[in-house]
């Protein structure tokens, strides 16, 4: 079955000429057609300009050329602008919107041979963990299809566990990667703050967004990361540091590394969930690697910390959205107040217009140095404990999320008990760390993610430790039931 | 902690949001419940560090001379637009 294939054996086919990319790309695009409609992951299918980027590298491929991606599907969350095709962003806002130009993303994944299937579900300006403040209606989880996947990725994590592509695109604010991976049971990759350019990924939290990989393991990550990584002068936050070949790290043996287990993590964590970090652990100290205790003690201000800093962002990022240059404009304006308001009133969706409000209230005159400045001061306390940990310890481990997938519709009405599924990722967000989430096992039959976090730019290191861990377990194999064939 | 109505009313102004009737009471509630949420930080000792500025050590943002450096998109860019009339963007009259 193609779509078990990992990617580099897809590559190996490909090269072979066992295969070609436009019979993988028609593969997909009928496991889409077919499964698609149950789980609601693709807001646009693109199959015309998809069996014409196959035919190109067919061509490419025959003319002897080799390239890891060359020829291998893909999917985009619906964030990053994409030339000719509509970019929604999950939002009324954005529903009539063609993107004019590629994200340095899209670009870059495009010359590098990837064939684009179509775009991703995801939750309204990427604000959300459900996936249900989509202006499109909630992605469904593959592994139980009344429950969600997760955001605001949703989209491109239920579309990998489904085997919908070998790859998908996601954007990680404050685990928007990790926490969908986790809950689908991929494996889904964060690299640090300005490793991968924003341009052209629509803003939510400037100082938080990053663009990052779902794959159904650490050495598809590494590969697809290879192609995304690097500088890029249109994003003034993008870094210009070498980016090393991450797929030569993945071996590595892990003999005397040190695996840091914070107390804050393992505090109250479900029993459950706690033997599956456990169990993770064996393998990790099997292979020769050491645990030491750390603790953060700023880390538990990081949830409210985070909902300062990213509501007051995305006051300031979604700004743009007027009715006047592009997007939703309402009908019939009586003057231009009533323009800009009601454009945004009913282009907003609910959670958007809260995350705005909140936003607002933080910056406005009187409130800002009891919250937003003093949310940039805890943000540093955080990322000074982080750096203080990594004194003694090369990465740290725990879990993605406290608890598997729930039902859609459970946490809607409330949205602190939302923002509380975030408690374990928020963290490498303030502090720019990359991480990554990887499947280990499962609670009520659900897939639970291990995280692993790392000092800025150690993006080898967590891939070697992940892929040494999926070489001596199969999590990451399993395909939930009815996706199989 | 609490927001009172009016209160959201003039957040909801100054984010140039118009808010419905049947809205109203949902965002008076769950923005107290945020606002109480957050306001843990203004409780916590942070102690004495300067805030952050960027998430990288060391690292500010990058500028760029002052030159062109893209082509005229304008008619690409504004077929996005809602309403557009000799490349001009058309909005409601503003100056009586």
């Amino acid at each position: 079955m193609l779509h078990n294939l990992f990617i580099g054996e897809l590559a190996d086919l490909l090269a072979r000429r066992q295969v070609s990319s436009v019979e993988l790309t028609r593969h997909f695009l009928e496991r889409i057609v077919r499964l698609n409609p149950g789980l609601n992951a693709l807001v646009t299918l693109t199959g015309d300009s998809a069996l014409a980027a196959a035919a190109a590298a067919d061509a490419r491929i025959g003319a002897g050329e080799s390239a890891p991606l060359l020829g291998i599907p893909l999917i985009h969350k619906d964030i990053f602008c994409t030339d000719g095709v509509r970019t929604s962003c999950g939002s009324r806002m954005l529903d009539n919107f063609v993107a004019p130009y590629d994200a340095t993303v899209v670009e870059r994944l495009r010359s590098a041979g990837g064939v684009m299937l179509g775009k991703a579900n995801m939750d309204e300006f990427a604000m959300g963990s459900s996936n249900e403040t989509s202006y499109y209606g909630p992605v469904r989880n593959p592994w139980d299809t009344t429950r969600v996947p997760g955001g605001s990725s949703g989209g491109s994590a239920a579309a990998t566990a489904a085997r919908l592509a070998p790859f998908a695109t996601g954007t990680d604010t404050g685990g928007s990667i990790r926490q969908p991976a986790a809950l689908t049971g991929v494996t889904g990759f964060k690299p640090t703050y300005g490793r991968v350019s924003r341009y052209g990924m629509i803003a939510f939290a400037s100082s938080l967004d990053q663009a990052g990989v779902f794959a159904r393991s650490a050495a598809d990550v590494a590969l697809v990361l290879q192609a995304m990584a690097g500088f890029d002068p249109k994003d003034s936050t993008s870094v210009n540091q070498p980016v090393p070949d991450y797929h030569a790290a993945l071996q590595h043996p892990l003999a005397g590394l040190r695996i840091g287990l914070l107390k804050e993590f393992f505090e109250g964590l479900e029993p459950r969930a706690a033997a599956l970090i456990e169990d993770a652990l064996k393998v990790y100290r099997s292979a020769g690697a050491v645990t030491v205790d750390v603790s953060l003690p700023s880390l538990p201000l990081s949830v409210p910390t985070y909902y300062v800093v990213a509501p007051a962002e995305c006051s300031s990022n979604l700004s743009r959205f007027d009715g006047v240059r592009f997007g939703y404009r309402c009908e019939a304006p009586k003057d231009l107040l009533d323009l800009y308001k009601r454009s945004r009133g009913e282009g907003f969706g609910a959670e958007v217009k809260r995350r705005i409000m909140t936003g607002t209230y933080v910056l406005s005159a009187g409130y800002f140095d009891a919250y937003y400045l003093k949310a940039q001061k805890a943000r540093q306390r955080i990322a000074d404990d982080f750096r203080t940990a990594f004194d003694s310890v090369d990465l740290v481990i725990g879990p993605t999320t406290p608890t598997p997938a729930f039902p859609i519709g459970a946490k809607v009405d409330d949205p602190i008990t939302m923002y509380l599924n975030d408690i374990y990722t928020i963290g490498a967000n303030l502090a720019g760390l990359p991480a990554m989430s990887l499947p280990c096992g499962y609670v009520d039959g659900l897939p639970m993610g291990l995280q692993l976090i790392g000092p800025h730019f150690a993006e080898s290191a967590l891939l070697n430790a992940a892929h040494r861990y999926q070489l001596e377990t199969d999590w990451h194999r399993h395909v939930p039931r009815g996706y199989e064939s | 902690m609490s927001l009172t109505r009016q209160e959201v009313e003039k957040i909801a102004h100054l984010a140039r949001l118009s808010i419905t009737e049947q809205e109203m009471p949902v965002y008076v509630s769950s923005l107290s419940a945020i606002v109480a949420f957050v306001d843990e930080l203004s409780r916590a000792d942070v102690g004495d560090v300067a805030p952050m500025a960027h998430p990288l050590v060391g690292q500010t943002q990058r500028l760029r001379p002052d030159v062109v450096t893209d082509s005229d998109c304008h008619e690409k860019y504004q077929a996005n637009a809602p309403q557009v009339q000799a490349g001009l963007y058309v909005v409601p009259r503003v100056i009586e």
